[in-house]
Formats: C-alpha cells, structure tokens, sequence
C-alpha cells in the first residue's frame, strides 16, 4: 500500500452546540478502500462533509496530501478537485444532459477543451455500461442509473480521493447491485476510497478496512473478517445483531 | 436642516396638512378594499363554478381590469365615463371606482386560487370522518383557505394603498398635492423645500406600507 | 368616434409609445440587473451588504413610484444631482423593479436545494461558477412566473412617467383632452396603444411559461 494520502487530527465538530465528532483521528493510505459502518447519526456522513469541507469544524484538522483542507477558504476549490464526493441522492444537474453532466467541471473548472472532455466522459460512461444515454436528461434516467452517471462526473475529475456517502441508500433494491459492481470494479482499479454505506455484504467484500463509528469517535476498527466475524467490542457486536434475524417458526 | 428644506413642514400647520392629504389617499385606499373584500370573495366563488359562461365572464373582467395599468383605468373612469355619461363624478369618488373594480378582480383571483389549492382528498377525508357539506366547509376547507389567502390579501393591500398615489393626476388633492402647494407656497424663501417635503412624503408612504408587508410576512411565515 | 381625429393623433400616440417602450425596456433591463446581484448577495448571506440589500428591498417596495419619481426629479436637484427626465423615469424603473426581481430572484434561487450547490463544489467548483452554471439556471426556472408578473407590472408602471414631464402616452392623452376635449379618440387611442405594448408580453410569457412547466414537468 502506497504513501499516506488523508491524515484527520484530533477532529472536532458540533451541531448547534451538540457534539457530533469528538477527537477523531484516522489515515488513509493510497489505493486504501475504508468503509465506515456504524448506527444512524453516528456522524458518518458529516465526517465525509468534513473532509471535503463542506462543514466547518470546530477543532483539530484534516490534511489531504500534506495540504490542510480548512485553512484557507481560497484555496478550496483547487483542493476539493482532488476529492471526488457521490452523495445519497445522486445530485446531479437536471438542466443538462447526461454527457453535459459530466464534462461541465472538466471544461470550466480545469479549462479542458470540449473534444477532450467528452471522450473521455463517453469512454467512462461506456465502462458503467451507460454509453447509449449521453443524451438524455437526469429524468430520464432510474436512480441506479443516475447515480452511475454520478459516479463518472466524479471521476472525470481525476481525483485521489473519492468519498461514497450512502450512495445505495435512496435506491430500489434491484438498483443496488448495478452500483455497487461499479465500486468494486473501483476498488480492483486501484482507487483511495472513503465509503459510508449499510450494506454490510458489500462492506465485507470491498474494504481493506472497516471503520466502527459510533458517537461521534471511532469505536473499532480491522479488517474486514475480523470486524464482522469477531467483533472486539460490545457496542459492534451489537449494532451488527441488528442485522440478523431470528427464526421465529419452526 | 436649513439647506436640505425640512424647516417648512413645522411652519403652521403644514404638517398637519400633509397628514390630512395622507389621510385622503388612506381613505380611498380603505373603502376600495373594503369593497373588494367583500365582492372579491363572492367573485372568486363564481369564479370556480364550472359554467363556462361565467368562466369566461369572469376571465374576461379579471384580465381586462388586469391588463391595463390603473392609471389608464383612471383616466377612464374620470375623464371618460363624465363624458359619455354625462354625469359628474369627482376625482375622489372615480378613484374609488376604479380601485374597487381592480381590488376585486384581484381579491377574486386570490380567492379562487385558494379555493382550487385545497387536494380533493381533504373534502373526501372530511367525508370519510363523517362530516357534512356545511360541516367540512367550515371546519375543513374555510380554515386552510383563509390561512393561505390573508398573506396575500394583505398584501393586495399594500398594493393599493401605493397606487392610491396616482389620484394625483386626476386632480385628487391627497399628501402628494399637499406638498406640492406647501412647495409652491414657500418658493421663495425656502428654495429647497422640494428635497425635504418630497423626502418627508416618502418616508409617510414607507410607514403606512411597510408594516402591512412585514404583517403579511410574518403570517406568511407562521403558517406555511 | 371621428375617423379623420383618430388619423390626425396617430403619430403621436406613435411617438409616444416608442417612448414608453424604450424607456420602460431601459428600466427592466437595469432592474433585471440590479435584482440579479441584490439576490446573489442574499443567497450568499454576505455580512453587511445583505442587511444593505434587504433595506433597499423594503424601501422599493412599499413606497410608490410616482413618489420615488418626484423625489429623484425635484428633490434631487436641490442637492446638486441635476438629471433628464428621461433618466429619471428608467432609474425610478430600475430602483422600483430590483426591489421586485431580487424577491422573484431570490425566492427561486431558495427553492433549489442547497445540495445541489455542494455538489457542485465538490466538483471544484468555485461559488460564482457553481451560482452561474448550476443554481441560476435552475433558479429562472423556479422564477419565470414571477418575473414575467414583474414585467408586466413594471410596464405599466410607466404610466406614471408623465409626472416629471416625460411625453409618453397618459401625457399625450391628458394634453390632448385638455386641448381639443376629443375625450373618447383620445382615451381609445391610449387604450389601443397600451393593449399593444401590454398584450404581446402577456401572450409571450405564458406561452413560455406553460413551455417550461411542461419541461420541468420530470425534474
């Protein structure tokens, strides 16, 4: 594994006076897939917002490539660039078309010409099977679907880093499948990635490392095998008994 | 103050002249809305009844009344309905006219709007918990379409206590007349009165709209 | 009705329509402007000026534009700022109409969910660039109703430009009834003259606004 890519200190974040992240610390290493689990409102996904700044923080820092995310506002978005963000609800642009989607940033953010960026959007959008759709517009398009495009105008954008925050979650379950062969087919590439998700399965085939957060601070964390089957603590063991069902006919 | 001409408003009883020409244009605006208030309602009810010919009656009023800017619809009524009819009606009473008509047509249409904004599935549940027609209309219907409507309706009143200074051109001496004859009265010796008075009545207009928007505002705020 | 009266006032109520309109799409124009940035400033909830903004707003719309006219073109000068009438009557427009298109503006900025502008961001995206390319667009979506109303009203509103001396319609027709009392020529002529300005705007602006309803239909 590679050289340290994202290094979080001491992290410190309040809501209006209540304390969501409390002295959390954690690095992430180059090629490195962490997948961070944990009960609802433990704070998972503000930590993703954190790390692309788009929460202020309260205390501690977080450095993405030796360059501290939150000191200078300038400076934001040359940073963020290097950060890929896909959240819950796709978001993407519904005024413009598919390919227009994905080549907006490219073109205005770092000045590529429209030739350039659409070959390469067409050659992603190709790799998440989605080539025919260029065209056509967000509506147009199913959630599973949205969120592959999603997917591509993040990383068209080349970044070291991409952020996944429960990017199943608001989808049917007969979508989650198609976008989750999408992150695998990430992870194989070689990709740093932060994933929030409550899909435990995939949690477990994807992750160099599992990350257990639960009020505001991380509780434990391992590898994959040992987290799910041996669980060290008792508030893991627990949140993971939530996703088990007893028999209940014989 | 001297330079910027204020001094006249507290030389005999300017102000309270000017104040007396405030209340004129509050007066026409106050009986043209509470005329629209009342035929506005009736209007907005026939304005959803689904006969088409009082849809299209209805319609044609509304956008007529609408299109035309009111100081046009002043001029109508003042110079041109004395003409053809021969009567004489003063610029008061035409504005009045004028301001009902419009007033009505608008608190029609806001009427109409809150009436059609109810879901069906509030008439239908208010059957389902066995209420009557007179019953759901009253404790259903008529609540959540008077919370919708008042914002408006206020606003619509702000609306007409502004226009309320076009009477002006029609020869209604209301606040705007009143400080052009304080101006004109004291063009000698007080050269600038125009920046004072004009300001002053600025000011007067901004304090009789302003607190009837931020009530609206407000109404608007609490019950969305 | 007097035909060879109508013919005779035709070329005024000509030149005094192409008054009107020049200078009321002056003023609109400018108030579009205006309304744009006094938004911006909102949306981005910049310290100071917002608070600037928001008086400005509450100031232009609720107090009338005949009176603004008058304090602009008497009141003014007696400080020194001397102006035509005619740029009067557009920044009256203008100062009236920003009020108004900031509101319309602003509320349809607020109804895209701030969401949409994060993503953006997090594209790299710097503030002005993510307002430009993803929330405005939007946005006049959300507004296109409301501006319309606001063109429309505005339109009208310069019907009060006779006040400081502009010869537009209602200034014709007054002088006209006052010379010649041909009272009806001259009233129908303003009525025509005004339906001519008025109804192409109104027919164009639904027909744009039903086109975008059926468009954002799946949005």
């Amino acid at each position: 594994m590679g050289r340290e890519l994202l290094r979080i200190e001491h992290l410190h974040k309040e809501f209006e006076g209540k304390t969501v992240l409390d002295d959390l610390s954690l690095t992430l290493r180059e090629g490195e897939v962490a997948v961070i689990v944990g009960p609802s409102g433990c704070g998972k996904s503000t930590l993703l917002r954190c790390v692309n700044a788009l929460e202020p923080v309260q205390g501690g820092s977080i450095f993405l490539d030796g360059e501290e995310i939150h000191a200078d506002p300038r400076k934001l978005p040359q940073l963020r660039q290097k950060v890929g963000m896909v959240f819950q609800s796709y978001e993407l642009f519904p005024h413009k078309s598919i390919l227009d989607n994905i080549t907006l940033a490219p073109r205005m953010v770092q000045k590529r010409g429209r030739e350039d960026a659409e070959a390469e959007a067409l050659a992603l959008l190709e790799r998440v099977g989605l080539a025919d759709r260029a065209k056509d517009y967000p509506r147009q398009l199913s959630g599973g679907q949205k969120q592959r495009v999603a997917i591509v105008r993040s990383l068209i954008m080349h970044p070291a880093l991409m952020l996944f925050d429960e990017v199943t979650a608001a989808l049917d379950p007969e979508m989650v499948r198609e976008v989750l062969d999408v992150l695998l087919d990430l992870a194989k590439q070689g990709r740093t990635m932060l994933i929030v998700t409550h899909e435990m399965q995939f949690a477990r085939a994807v992750a160099d490392r599992i990350l257990f957060l639960d009020d505001g601070g991380i509780v434990e964390e391992g590898r994959p095998l040992d987290f799910f089957d041996h669980p060290k603590t008792e508030r893991a063991q627990r949140f993971l008994n939530t996703f088990t069902f007893e028999t209940v006919k014989e | 103050m001297q330079a910027l001409g204020f001094e006249v408003l507290w030389k005999g009883k300017n102000f309270a002249r000017l104040m007396g020409g405030l209340w004129v244009a509050l007066r026409i605006s106050l009986i043209a809305v509470g005329i629209s208030l009342v035929a506005g309602v009736l209007m907005g009810a026939l304005m959803t009844r689904k006969n088409p010919v009082v849809k299209a009656l209805t319609r044609l009023y509304l956008e007529t009344v609408r299109i035309m800017p009111q100081m046009v619809l002043l001029f109508l009524a003042f110079f041109g309905t004395t003409r053809w009819f021969g009567w004489n009606l003063s610029g008061e009473t035409a504005s009045v006219i004028v301001f009902a008509l419009w007033g009505t047509a608008e608190m029609g249409d806001l009427v109409r709007g809150a009436l059609e904004s109810i879901p069906r599935h509030q008439y239908e549940s208010a059957a389902a918990l066995g209420l009557d027609g007179k019953q759901s209309f009253l404790y259903v219907i008529l609540p959540q379409t008077l919370r919708r409507l008042l914002p408006q309706v206020i606003n619509l009143v702000t609306r007409m206590i502004k226009t309320t200074s076009l009477v002006l051109m029609i020869g209604v001496v209301e606040m705007l007349k009143v400080a052009q004859q304080i101006i004109e009265a004291n063009r000698m010796k007080v050269p600038n009165a125009a920046f004072g008075v004009y300001l002053t009545v600025l000011v007067l207009y901004f304090l009789a709209c302003w607190p009837v928007s931020l009530l609206a505002k407000a109404l608007e705020k609490r019950w969305s | 009705m007097n035909a060879d009266v109508l013919r005779s006032y035709l070329p005024l109520y000509k030149e005094a329509a192409l008054l009107t309109v020049r200078l009321g799409v002056l003023g609109i124009a400018l108030a579009f402007l205006i309304g744009l940035v006094c938004a911006a400033v909102l949306y981005c909830k910049i310290p100071v000026l917002r608070t600037v903004v928001r008086a400005y707003i509450e100031l232009s719309r609720n107090t009338p534009l005949l009176i603004q006219l008058f304090f602009l073109y008497y009141g003014l000068p007696k400080l020194g700022i001397r102006t035509t009438p005619e740029a009067c009557g557009v920044s009256g427009l203008a100062f009236l109409g920003g009020g108004y298109m900031a509101e319309a503006f602003r509320s349809g900025m607020e109804a895209i969910a701030p969401i949409q502008l994060e993503s953006a961001l997090s594209l790299g995206m710097t503030q002005t660039q993510a307002l430009s390319a993803v929330i405005l667009p939007q946005a006049l979506t959300v507004s296109f109703p409301a501006l319309m109303a606001n063109v429309i009203f505005l339109m009208k509103e310069t019907s009060v430009f006779s006040a400081v001396s502009l010869m537009d319609l209602m200034f014709t027709a007054k002088d006209l009834i006052g010379l010649y009392y041909n009272t009806t020529e001259s009233l129908f002529l303003l009525v025509v003259f005004y339906l001519l300005i008025l109804l192409p705007i109104s027919l164009v602006g639904s027909l744009i606004e039903r086109r975008l309803r059926y468009a954002g239909a799946g949005l």
